[in-house]
């Protein structure tokens, strides 16, 4: 089978956007796209937008992005899978070349998620747990992911001083990231201080809702070496689905959906997960980055509070992880996540990433996980050797 | 009428409606399927094993162990005024799970892994409506 390319991309600022609507941002994130390319805008035969509707005033926002980027006829639509909608939209983008049906996609991950208040945002967000049994008693997307913790600190022991080491190294890389929205260092004592918000979390374990959007331009292999520019290949994709309803999970220590994405992306790019160099993977709470790790086989199940208390995912360490600062120090716009981790690994693996890059990054991954793990998509990106 | 369940209900239609109903009544039922015999909690009108829509509403225990708990700070919209509150899920000992509130009988301080606890049918006829739900109370 011929691969598919990644021949642009484009970031905007994460972070509390006052200055510009959800289609402003796309168009940033869409320009910089072509100018990383080389490409003008009427190459581009399709567009596939990665945002959650119900944050935006404006309904069917496809149509409202394709418009305003001056894409009209061309098709578009838009995917949505919670917090994993910017790896669908590129899987989606995947799908569509792999079929013949297009040449050149491209995926814009978008989301405004400051103009509605804290309180909306828990509402909406606790929601996309199972509605009928849960979310009537008032659950919460962080109260979601405390329960996780709380079975991982049982089974195996692992400790808030571990979780916090997450919230560290997130905020450490993240005010090296010039498109971070949190761009400073935080210790672990004030992490620990920090406001309880479902126990055992704190602030400092949660990701911030914010604004923002990034672009990928993907392109058949065909095309994609005809630009004559570093080309990053989507070499392995794995996609799998989890119960909604947390009583119905197997454990609370792992998202099985996960397990399953990576075992798929691994088995497509022929790869093992000692390969990967370097990793963005989704961390919206700290407990989901030490998941993370397990699920993805970056360490053995139950090793992963030890594996970042050791620096084993600093840079220097076996996997560099979330040295753009993760979704806790990056910012969450839930829409635009899934692109951005893509933007990052492309980044990292043509050596682009500055004072956070990873020595001889050839081989990334990214880890986009929807809702409290009901979805999860793995890509194993690689660079021409 | 399902719309009594829970503190802030989302689904007023099911075909498990009854399930409301028999909680009003102080039981709290599961569903049993009329083709299989396998039994489920939460109820489902369908079938999770053969998907057959032939189901029945059957008592439980309520009797369980706790599983994982939160206390929740950073509450949602429409639950502002019971926060902070802590929230439990129990797995019961006929089969499947519970999320549901602690109750007042189990402090916070008390909680722990694999405890026994009873969820217990909570009717509050106080309010402007009725409403339904059911606590987690030390067994």
């Amino acid at each position: 089978m011929s691969r598919v390319g990644i021949v642009g991309i484009g970031h905007t600022p994460f972070g509390r956007r006052t200055d510009a609507s959800v289609q402003e941002l796309a168009a940033e994130a869409f320009r910089a796209a072509l100018a990383d390319a080389g490409l003008e805008r009427d190459a581009i035969d399709a567009s596939v937008i990665g945002s959650v509707p119900e944050y935006h005033k404006q309904r069917s926002l496809a149509g409202v992005v394709q418009e305003y980027l001056g894409l009209l006829p061309k098709p578009t639509w838009l995917t949505e899978v919670a917090c994993a909608s910017g790896s669908a939209a590129i899987r989606t983008g995947w799908l569509e070349i792999q079929a013949g049906a297009h040449e050149v996609v491209a995926v814009i991950g978008c989301q405004k998620m400051t103009e509605i208040s804290t309180a909306e945002v828990l509402a909406l967000m606790g929601r996309v747990g199972e509605v009928q049994w849960e979310s009537s008693f008032g659950t919460t997307f962080p109260g979601y992911y405390a329960m996780f913790a709380r079975r991982h600190m049982h089974e195996y022991g692992t400790t808030r001083a571990q979780m916090t080491a997450v919230a560290v190294k997130n905020h450490f890389y993240g005010a090296k990231n010039p498109v971070a929205m949190f761009r400073k260092e935080v210790t672990a004592e004030k992490a620990e201080a920090s406001d309880a918000v479902a126990s055992p979390f704190h602030v400092y374990d949660c990701c911030a809702n914010a604004d923002g959007a990034a672009c990928v331009i993907l392109a058949s292999e065909k095309r994609a070496r005809a630009l004559k520019r570093p080309v990053v290949w989507l070499s392995g994709l794995g996609a799998a689905t989890a119960s909604m309803s947390v009583l119905k999970r197997p454990s609370l220590t792992g998202l099985p959906s996960a397990e399953q994405a990576a075992a798929q992306a691994y088995a497509m790019a022929g790869i093992k997960p000692d390969r990967i160099r370097v990793a963005d993977v989704h961390d919206c709470f700290t407990i989901a980055e030490i998941m993370a790790y397990e699920d993805l086989g970056f360490c053995a199940k139950g090793a992963g509070g030890r594996f970042v208390e050791e620096k084993r995912s600093w840079i220097g360490g076996s996997t560099p992880v979330n040295v753009d600062g993760g979704l806790k120090a990056k910012g969450h716009p839930i829409g635009a996540t899934g692109v951005s981790m893509t933007c990052e690994i492309v980044k990292q693996l043509r050596g682009e990433a500055g004072e956070r890059q990873v020595p001889d990054a050839d081989v990334g991954l990214t880890h986009n996980v929807g809702g409290i793990g009901q979805y999860c998509f793995v890509q194993v990106l690689t660079r021409d050797a | 009428m399902f719309k009594w369940f829970g503190i802030v209900n989302h689904t007023p239609h099911t075909k498990v409606a009854a399930f409301a109903q028999n909680l009003r009544e102080g039981r709290i039922t599961g569903s049993r399927c009329r083709a299989c015999g396998h039994e489920t909690f939460p109820p489902r009108a369908d079938c999770e094993k053969c998907l057959s829509p032939d189901f029945e509403l059957v008592p439980v225990s309520g009797r369980g162990r706790l599983w994982t708990w939160t206390r929740i700070t950073a509450a949602p919209r429409g639950f502002e005024a019971y926060a902070p509150y802590v929230l439990g899920v129990v797995e019961l000992e006929g089969g499947g799970r519970a999320l549901a509130p602690i109750g007042a009988s189990v402090p916070e301080d008390s909680l722990a892994m694999g405890m026994e606890l009873v969820l217990v049918p909570r009717v509050h006829e106080e309010t402007e409506e009725l409403h339904v739900d059911y606590v987690l109370e030390r067994a």
